[in-house]
C-alpha cells in the first residue's frame, strides 16, 4: 500500500467527483415502492407474534401471575413470565453480566419478581395473531405488593449522590482544571443560574422491533431495529452463551434512532426466548406507549452553571453542576460537562454530577447526548452576560474564540468556526439585529434574534468493508453498518464509486447485516466516517492488487512498470509519468480470465489511522488522534422567532444553520440531516416533554397524540449551508460526521431569540407559552 | 382491545334499536376516537353499530339558522360557504381541530360525544372516577396542565377538550336526539354536557338508545360576527391550551349583544353568560372586554399546574372580541 494516497481527495487519481455530490438517495425509490424491507417485515414460515404486558406499578413486588384466562384465548401458545423464562447463560443483572453483555441496562426484567419502574415487562404472550396476542396480554392478571415509588430526583424524599462515573463508566463524576472557584470569588463579571431539562424521548417513527428465528437450537437469526449490528450481536451471543457467530443480526433499514436504537434492549432477548420456548420465529414489535418505557429516554435534569468573566465578557471561570434522575441499577448522566468544558477559551473549569435513584427505567443517548442540554445552559449564559455587558451575542463568543482545545491545550486538527459565524451571521443578516432587548414589535408579534455555537467530537471508531471489483465494470461494496435513514447506502455508493472510478449506477453497497465486515454502531456521528474510511482503504486493495497483477502481466502496457510508478486514474491504471500508458481494470481482468477481485479494509480514526494506531476500540469515547490533535465539528444557528405578545407561543420563523464537519459527503443528504437535527432541537426547545407523574412514576403522555414534536407549521424554511474542511488527522475521508451537531446549541439559539424577543429569559426547557406568558407577566 | 361484532344501521331505528338491545354496544360513526380508547382498553364494546349509512345527512339553512347532520364530516362544514359567511365561529373552531385527515372522518355527532384527553382517563394503570368509578382522580395532585379551571369537583376535573362545542354552545345551538321508539327531542347544547360532581362517568344527557340526529344554531348577528380564537402548545395538530368563542352585534360602537364561551378550561364548553349580560350596552372597546373576561374566569379554581389557564384564557377572550370588534 506504500505506494497510494492515504487521504481522499476529491479530484485525486481514482477520482470522479461523485463524492460532494447531491445525489438523490439510492434506496428511495425502494422506500417509497415499499420494496424496502424494515426488521418487523422479514416473512418467516409459522410466524407468531409477541406481545409484551407492561407493570402497572412503579415499584414492588410480583406476588402472583394469573395466566389462565389469556392462556384460554385462542391461539395463544406461552405467556412468559419470570416463573418460566427459558434460562439464561448470562443476565446483565450483575455489574460484570452487564459489561461483558455491554447491556445499556443493569436489569433485565422476566429474570425476577422485582418491579422497578412502571411499564416494566412483566409478562410476553405469544400468538398465532398479533390481535390475539394484545387481546391476551390484556387478561394477565397480575397481583402487585406495591411499594410507594419514587418519580424523579426532584422528590423531596430523592436521595442525592455524587457518583465515580457517569454515562456507564465513560465520564468522570468529577473534573477539574485549575482552581474555578477561587477564580469565580475573584471575577469582576458572575452570572448564575439554573437551567432544568424535561423528559425527552427519541420517538423515532419506527418503533423497536425483533424478529427472532432460531435456524437450529444453537444457531439463531434476529431481524431487528438496531443502530448497531454488532452490538447487538455481541450481546445477545453473550446471554445466551453461544458463539459470535452462530448469532446473526440483520438490520435493512431504519425509521429513525436518535440513540434509542444504540444499544440492545429487554425487548430483544425476551423474544428471542420466547421464539425458543414455543420454538416457532417469534416477531415483537414494541407499541408506541411502550416505546416510551421499552428504549430509554433523555433524563430530567437540572443545571446550575456559574461563571466568573472580565468587563469585557472574557471567561474566567466555569462552574457546572448537574443533577438528575437515574434508575435503581445504573449511573447514567448524559455528559452535560463535555462540552462546557470546551466550548470557549477559559482557563478554569469544575463539573459535578449528583444522581438520584428513583423508580425509572435507565436513561440512555438521546441525539447529541450532553451535548445538547449543556449547550443549552452555557449558550444561554453567555447571551445573558453578552446582554448585561452590553455586547453582541456574537462578538462575546469571538472574544473567547478557543484556538485550541481548552480541556488540554492540543491543536485542533481543524476548526472553522469562525467561518461559520460569519456566513451564518451574512445569510441571516445578523448585523441588522436590534441591540435592546423586547424593542422589536410586529403587530401581535414580538420579534427576536438568537443565535447559538454548536460542536461536537469526533469519537474514535473503527470498522471494516469489503470491495468485490467484478470485469464487467460493477461493484458490490459491504460493510456492516446501518443506515438510520439518514443516508449511509447512498455516501457509501458514493465514496465507492470515486474510488473505484465507476459511476454510482455501477455499485451496490449492502449493509445492515451481521455476516458482513464489522461496522461500528451508528451512533455518536461516526458511521460516516469510519465506513466511508473502510470502504476507501478497501478499494485501495483491490487497486493495489491489480497493479500487481498488470506489472507482471506480459500483455499489458505496464508490464514490467515499478509499482510505485502506476497511479490510479478513475478506471485505469496508468503510468505516473506518462498516463497514455496503462489500461482499465476490465481489460486487465478479463485477459486474466478473473471474474472479480477482492479487497478489505479497516477505517480507523486518528493521525494513527494510517498505521492503525488510533487510539480506543469502537465508541470508545476518547476525542484525540495520536498525533496530539483535538479533533471536533463546530457550526453556528442563528434562529429568529415571533413570540405572542399576550399568549407567549413561540413561533421559529426564520433559520439559519452553518456547520464545518470536515467533508460532507453528500451534499443533499448532508443538509436534511442538519435540517431533521434543528427540528428535534426545536421540538426540544418548545414542546417536548415526557411528564412522570409524582405519585405514581408513571409517564401520562406516552403517545404522540399527548407528546408533541413540531409539525410542519412549526417549521420555517431552513437555510443550512457547510464549511467544507480538508482534515487530513482525523480520517482517510477527512469526515467528522454530522449526525449529532446538528441539534447541539437549537435550544439554546431559540431560548436566546425568546429572550431578545421579550426580555425575559425562560431557563426550563420546554420554552411553552405559559412558561413565556409567566415571564412576561413578571 | 377486546373481540366485538360489527353490524351496520341504515336507519335510526335500527341503529337505536340495536343499542336498545345491548346497552353496552356503541355507535361508530368516524370512529378516530372511538377506536384509540378501544385499543386502549378504556372502553370495551362487545359490539359495534356502525351508523355512516344512516341518513343524517345535509348542511342546510332553515328558516331561523343552520341545520347540520350529526353525520356530515368535521370538514364539509368547517369548509361550508354557509358556515363560513353566517356562522364564521364554527367554521375557524372546525378547522383549527385535529388534523385534515381528521377532520376527513370525524362526524359533528362523533365530536360532541368525544371524551375528556385527560391522561389518568387514557391509561387504564391509573386510578380515575370517570372510568372506574370510586376508584380516586390522581390529576387533582399530578399532570393537570390541560385539565379544567370551572366545573370541577373533588371527583374530577376533565376538560371537554373539542373545540366546534365551544363556538355551537356560544351561538345557542341545540341538538336534535331521537330515541328507539322514534321519538325526538330537543335538547340546548348548553344542557346536553354535564358536570362532574360526584358521577364524572356521565358526560351527556344522551340516554342509552338514543342518537344525535342533528345540530341546528339559530341565525343572528352575533353569529354572523362570531369569531375563534384557540391558543396552542404547536401551530396545528393540538388540542387548545385555552380557546374562546365569541359573537358581537355592535351598533354605533354599542354592543347589542354578544356570545361567549370558553373551550379546554370548563368541565363542559363554558358559556360565560354573565359576561355576555354585562356587555350589553357597553362600548365595543378593550376596556368592556377585559371586565368581560374577568367576569368569565370569576370562580375559577385552577391547580398546580393549570394555573396560567386563568390569565389566558381572559386574553384569549380578549383578543377575539378585539378582533372582530375591529
Ligand atoms: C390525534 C387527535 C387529535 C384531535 N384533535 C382535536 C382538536 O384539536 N379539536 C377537537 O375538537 N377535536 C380533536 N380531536 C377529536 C376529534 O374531533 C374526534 O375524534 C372526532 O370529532 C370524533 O368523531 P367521530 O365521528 O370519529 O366519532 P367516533 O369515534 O365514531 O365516535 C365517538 C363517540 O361518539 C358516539 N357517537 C358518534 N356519533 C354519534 C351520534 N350521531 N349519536 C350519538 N352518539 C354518537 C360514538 O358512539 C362514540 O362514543 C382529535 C382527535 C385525535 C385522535
Ligand atoms: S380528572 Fe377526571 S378523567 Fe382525569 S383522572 Fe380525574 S376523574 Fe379521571
Amino acid at each position: 500500500m506504500d505506494t497510494e494516497p492515504r487521504f481522499f481527495e476529491t479530484n485525486g487519481p481514482g477520482t470522479g467527483g461523485v463524492v460532494g455530490q447531491p445525489l438523490n438517495r439510492v434506496d428511495g425509490h425502494d422506500k417509497v415502492t415499499g420494496k424496502a424491507r424494515y426488521s418487523a417485515e422479514f416473512p418467516q414460515q409459522g410466524l407468531v407474534y409477541g406481545v409484551l404486558k407492561g407493570s402497572e406499578i412503579a415499584k414492588g413486588k410480583i406476588q402472583s401471575i394469573d395466566t389462565t384466562a389469556a392462556m384460554k384465548e385462542p391461539g395463544v401458545l406461552a405467556v412468559l413470565t419470570h416463573q418460566n423464562l427459558p434460562k439464561l447463560a448470562k443476565t446483565p443483572n450483575s455489574p460484570e453480566g452487564k459489561k461483558a453483555i455491554g447491556a445499556p441496562m443493569g436489569f433485565l426484567p422476566l429474570t425476577s419478581d422485582t418491579v422497578h419502574y412502571a411499564g416494566q415487562p412483566v409478562a410476553l404472550v405469544v400468538a398465532d395473531t398479533f390481535e390475539r396476542a394484545t387481546h391476551a396480554a390484556s387478561l394477565v392478571r397480575v397481583q402487585y405488593a406495591a411499594e410507594k415509588p419514587l418519580a424523579s430526583y426532584q422528590d423531596p424524599k430523592a436521595e442525592l449522590f455524587n457518583p465515580e462515573k457517569v454515562q456507564d463508566g465513560k465520564t468522570d463524576g468529577f473534573t477539574r482544571r485549575g482552581d474555578a472557584r477561587a477564580a469565580l470569588a475573584a471575577a469582576p463579571v458572575k452570572h448564575t443560574a439554573t437551567y432544568t431539562h424535561a423528559i425527552n424521548h427519541h420517538n423515532p417513527m419506527e418503533p423497536g422491533s425483533t424478529t427472532a428465528v432460531w435456524e437450529a437450537p444453537d444457531r439463531l437469526t434476529v431481524y431487528e431495529s438496531t443502530q448497531g449490528i454488532t452490538r447487538t450481536q455481541k450481546s445477545l451471543a453473550t446471554m445466551l452463551g453461544l458463539p459470535l457467530e452462530q448469532v446473526r443480526v440483520v438490520t435493512k433499514y431504519l425509521g429513525g434512532g436518535f440513540g434509542c436504537k444504540g444499544s440492545s434492549w429487554p425487548h430483544t432477548v425476551l423474544t428471542v426466548q420466547a421464539a425458543k420456548a414455543v420454538n416457532r420465529p417469534v416477531k415483537l414489535v414494541l407499541t408506541r406507549q411502550q416505546m416510551f418505557t421499552g428504549m430509554g429516554h433523555r433524563e430530567d435534569q437540572t443545571q446550575t452553571l456559574q461563571i466568573g468573566a472580565t468587563r469585557e465578557g472574557k471567561l474566567l471561570a466555569l462552574v457546572h453542576e448537574k443533577t438528575s434522575t437515574t434508575s435503581p441499577w445504573d449511573n447514567y448522566a448524559e455528559p452535560n460537562s463535555r462540552i462546557i468544558n470546551l466550548l470557549y477559551a477559559c482557563p478554569t473549569f469544575e463539573s459535578s454530577y449528583k444522581l438520584a435513584r428513583a423508580n425509572v427505567m435507565t436513561s440512555t443517548f438521546t441525539r447529541a447526548p450532553g451535548e445538547a442540554p449543556g449547550s443549552f445552559a452555557i449558550e444561554c449564559s453567555m447571551d445573558d452576560i453578552a446582554s448585561q455587558l452590553g455586547i453582541d451575542p456574537l462578538e462575546i463568543r469571538l472574544r473567547n474564540y478557543a484556538e485550541k482545545d481548552p480541556t488540554n491545550g492540543k491543536p485542533w486538527s481543524s476548526k472553522s468556526l469562525k467561518q461559520c459565524y460569519a456566513r451564518g451571521a451574512e445569510l441571516f443578516g445578523w448585523s441588522k439585529r436590534n441591540p435592546q432587548n423586547g424593542a422589536t414589535r410586529d403587530g401581535k408579534y414580538l420579534v427576536g434574534y438568537g443565535m447559538a455555537t454548536a460542536s461536537y467530537p469526533v469519537h474514535n471508531s473503527q470498522g471494516t468493508a469489503r470491495v468485490r471489483l467484478y470485469a464487467d465494470g460493477h461493484a458490490v461494496v459491504q460493510s456492516g453498518a446501518t443506515d438510520l435513514g439518514t443516508g449511509t447506502y447512498t455516501v457509501m455508493t458514493q465514496v465507492a464509486a470515486d474510488t473505484l472510478g465507476l459511476t454510482p449506477d455501477k455499485v451496490r453497497f449492502e449493509l445492515g447485516d451481521s455476516r458482513l465486515p464489522t461496522a461500528p454502531n451508528s451512533g455518536g456521528s461516526v458511521a460516516g466516517g469510519t465506513v466511508s474510511s473502510s470502504v476507501y482503504v478497501a478499494a485501495q486493495e483491490v487497486w493495489q492488487k491489480l497493479k500487481k497483477l498488470a506489472i507482471a502481466d506480459k500483455k499489458s502496457p505496464l508490464y514490467r512498470a515499478k509499482l510505485e510508478d502506476v497511479v490510479v486514474e478513475k478506471n485505469r491504471m496508468v503510468l505516473k509519468t506518462n498516463k497514455q500508458k496503462g489500461e482499465d481494470f476490465m481489460a486487465l481482468m478479463k485477459r486474466n480470465e478473473m471474474s472479480d477481485i477482492e479487497g478489505t479494509g479497516n477505517g480507523k480514526y486518528g493521525a494513527g489511522y494510517e498505521s492503525g494506531l488510533a487510539a480506543g476500540g469502537a465508541d470508545s469515547g476518547h476525542q484525540d488522534d495520536m498525533a496530539g490533535h483535538s479533533m471536533h465539528s463546530f457550526g453556528a444557528h442563528f434562529c429568529e422567532v415571533r413570540v405572542d405578545a399576550e399568549f407567549g407561543t413561540v413561533r421559529v420563523t426564520r433559520w439559519v444553520s452553518v456547520h464545518a464537519a470536515g467533508r460532507i459527503l453528500n451534499a443533499k443528504t448532508a443538509r436534511s440531516q442538519i435540517i431533521g437535527g434543528s427540528i428535534f432541537g426545536i421540538g426540544a426547545a418548545l414542546m417536548e416533554e415526557t411528564f412522570r407523574d409524582p405519585n405514581f412514576a408513571r409517564y401520562t403522555n406516552a403517545s404522540l397524540g399527548e407528546y408533541h414534536i413540531p409539525v410542519n407549521a412549526d417549521i420555517p424554511e431552513m437555510t443550512v449551508e457547510f464549511i467544507e474542511e480538508h482534515d487530513p488527522y482525523i480520517n482517510a475521508m477527512g469526515v467528522k460526521g454530522i449526525g449529532e451537531i446538528s441539534m447541539v446549541g437549537v435550544s439554546a439559539a431559540v431560548a436566546n431569540a425568546v429572550f431578545h424577543a421579550t426580555g425575559k429569559r425562560v431557563r426550563d426547557l420546554p420554552i411553552t407559552p405559559d412558561k413565556v406568558m409567566g415571564a412576561m407577566a413578571v | 382491545m377486546n373481540n366485538f361484532s360489527y353490524t351496520t344501521a341504515t336507519t335510526a331505528k335500527e341503529a337505536t334499536g340495536a343499542r336498545k338491545n345491548s346497552v353496552q354496544s356503541a355507535f361508530i360513526a368516524g370512529g378516530t376516537t372511538l377506536l384509540d380508547l378501544m385499543k386502549l382498553n378504556v372502553e370495551q364494546h362487545p359490539q359495534l353499530v356502525d351508523i355512516n349509512m344512516v341518513p343524517f345527512k345535509g348542511i342546510s339553512e332553515t328558516t331561523d339558522g343552520l341545520r347540520i347532520g350529526a353525520l356530515e364530516r368535521m370538514s364539509d362544514v368547517g369548509e361550508n360557504l354557509l358556515v363560513v359567511q353566517q356562522f364564521p365561529a364554527i367554521s375557524e373552531a372546525l378547522l383549527l381541530s385535529a388534523s385534515p385527515q381528521l377532520r376527513n372522518m370525524a362526524s359533528i355527532g362523533g365530536n360532541l360525544m368525544q371524551r375528556t384527553r385527560c391522561s389518568y382517563f387514557r391509561d387504564t394503570a391509573f386510578p380515575c372516577n370517570k372510568r372506574n368509578p370510586g376508584s380516586g382522580c390522581p390529576a387533582q395532585t399530578g399532570d393537570n396542565r390541560g385539565l379544567a379551571i370551572l366545573g370541577g369537583s373533588a371527583a374530577c376535573i376533565a376538560t371537554n377538550p373539542g373545540d366546534m362545542a365551544v363556538a355551537l354552545v356560544a351561538l345557542d345551538a341545540v341538538v336534535l336526539l331521537e330515541n328507539s321508539k322514534g321519538k325526538q327531542r330537543r335538547v340546548p347544547l348548553l344542557d346536553f354536557h354535564l358536570l362532574p360532581g360526584t358521577t364524572p362517568q356521565r358526560e351527556t344527557v344522551l340516554e342509552p338508545d338514543e342518537l344525535i340526529v342533528a345540530v341546528t344554531v339559530p341565525a343572528a348577528a352575533h353569529a354572523r360576527k362570531s369569531h375563534y380564537v384557540k391558543v396552542r402548545d404547536r401551530a396545528s395538530y393540538a388540542f387548545a391550551l385555552v380557546s374562546a368563542a365569541v359573537g358581537l352585534d355592535v351598533q354605533g360602537g354599542q354592543i347589542r349583544s354578544a356570545r361567549l364561551a370558553m373551550g379546554s378550561v370548563g368541565t363542559k364548553p363554558w358559556r360565560a353568560l354573565e359576561a355576555e349580560k354585562l356587555l350589553v350596552g357597553k362600548p365595543a372597546t378593550e376596556a368592556s372586554f377585559q371586565l368581560a373576561a374577568a367576569v368569565a374566569v370569576r370562580g375559577a379554581s385552577p391547580r398546580e399546574h393549570n394555573r396560567f389557564k386563568v390569565d389566558m384564557v381572559q386574553k384569549a377572550i380578549v383578543r377575539a372580541f378585539q378582533e372582530i370588534a375591529a
